[in-house]
């Protein structure tokens, strides 16, 4: 299997006060870690992919490792999702390849995370933009957590490229107030209460 | 200054046309998405924006060299730029990126003799604003024209007003067009 090629990795955070309401005691942040990778796989079917998994690995938890230190650290991270944008030359199958190394890299850097990983994927040109969703670290039904990020880079992906996303938030949506489950009901066992 | 969101930004670029770009070159954006205190009229004196702009300034300065994790004399080039709601004027723009906003980013940078090159429009919501960016002590340094790009998926609304920093610690990734070099610069006239 080919290591990985790096062309590009890009930091993201934003620091939301405020949307028109109160002024946040604490502001939101919501950050993202893009990287810009070859795909190995681009121009041609190969059935066998699934070693790539295993060769993102080490990237994912660079990414991971980077996105909880622009947020302030492990015990800030509320929230989280990934996803992954595929240059034109590649197939929407190659963004599930993210899932695993993804997901275990935010898991491991965050500390033993209970709930999914939500995600999204999508094969689009340069400059393309990827809305990835964000969800509770630990009951995936809090309902002050649900959001999402839009990410991108201008000149990525090429065709033959992968870009690809973690995304943390440490907290609710800045002005949550559409009720269900809170962030300080929850057990946090099953990943989903 | 009623400031609603800040966002920062830095990208790494590690190879360029199958060449390793090592280290890699990097630039570092900060943008404050503001409420425009003058939107939906005409107002005639502009000075309260004069002086956002110098909070910016710092502000902004501050968080690029932080973001980039390097001494303010590391920084080599720099930008700004602004883009304005629906609700306000151009003019707007031009208040607050440039009586008083240079003075506290070259202070973040530590010198910075050359002039600051901005852009300015009028926009809307996940609009892209295109910073350009020059040498922050010699403006002719050729290596070091370039630009880079920021957007915000909800900003600026109509009553709003995006304004951004962008500062690097390198040129673009792999120069070969000649003209004056980052090396070759004296830095004292703010040209070469």
């Amino acid at each position: 299997m080919p290591d990985i090629r790096l062309r590009k990795m890009v930091t993201s955070v934003e620091e939301i006060r405020h949307e028109g309401g109160p002024i946040a005691e604490i502001p939101l942040l919501r950050g993202a870690v893009l990287a810009v990778i070859e795909n190995p796989f681009a121009g041609r079917y190969e059935p066998d992919i699934q070693g790539f998994m295993d060769d993102l690995r080490p990237l994912g938890l660079e990414m991971a490792r980077r996105l909880v230190a622009a947020l302030g650290g492990a015990d800030k991270i509320e929230g989280y999702g990934k996803g992954a944008l595929i240059g034109e030359a590649g197939e929407v199958e190659h963004a599930a390849l993210w899932h695993a190394p993804g997901g275990y890299a935010m898991r491991d850097a965050i500390g033993g995370t209970r709930a999914i990983v939500p995600s999204s994927k999508k094969v689009g040109g340069v400059g393309a933009r990827l809305d990835v969703p964000i969800a509770h670290i630990n009951a995936a039904y809090v309902r002050s957590h649900f959001d999402s990020m839009e990410v991108g880079v201008n000149d990525a992906p090429r065709a033959d490229e992968m870009l690809m996303a973690l995304v943390m938030s440490t907290g609710a949506r800045v002005h949550s107030r559409s009720g269900g489950l809170e962030a300080w009901e929850i057990t946090g066992e099953d990943g989903l209460r | 200054m009623d400031i609603r969101k800040l966002a920062t930004w830095v990208e790494e670029t590690h190879s360029e046309m199958g060449r390793t770009i090592a280290p890699p070159t990097r630039k570092a954006v900060a943008v404050a998405v503001i409420a425009n205190p003058f939107a939906g009229k005409y107002v005639e004196d502009l000075t309260p924006l004069m002086d956002i702009g110098a909070e910016l300034g710092a502000l902004l300065g501050g968080k690029c060299v932080a973001a980039l994790g390097i001494e303010p004399g590391q920084a080599q080039s720099y930008g700004k730029a602004a883009m304005v709601g629906e609700n306000g004027e151009l003019e707007h723009a031009a208040a607050i990126l440039h009586p008083k906003l240079g003075a506290p980013l070259r202070k973040a940078v530590e010198k910075g003799a050359a002039l600051v090159p901005s852009s300015k429009k009028m926009g809307s919501p996940g609009q892209v604003l295109d910073i350009p960016l020059g040498h922050k002590d010699a403006a002719y340094v050729r290596s070091h024209f370039d630009a880079v790009e920021v957007r915000l998926n909800d900003a600026p609304r109509a009553g709003e007003i995006m304004v951004a920093v962008a500062v690097t610690d390198s040129g673009r990734p792999l120069p070969r067009v000649g003209g004056l070099t980052h090396e070759d610069a004296k830095g004292e006239d703010g040209l070469r």
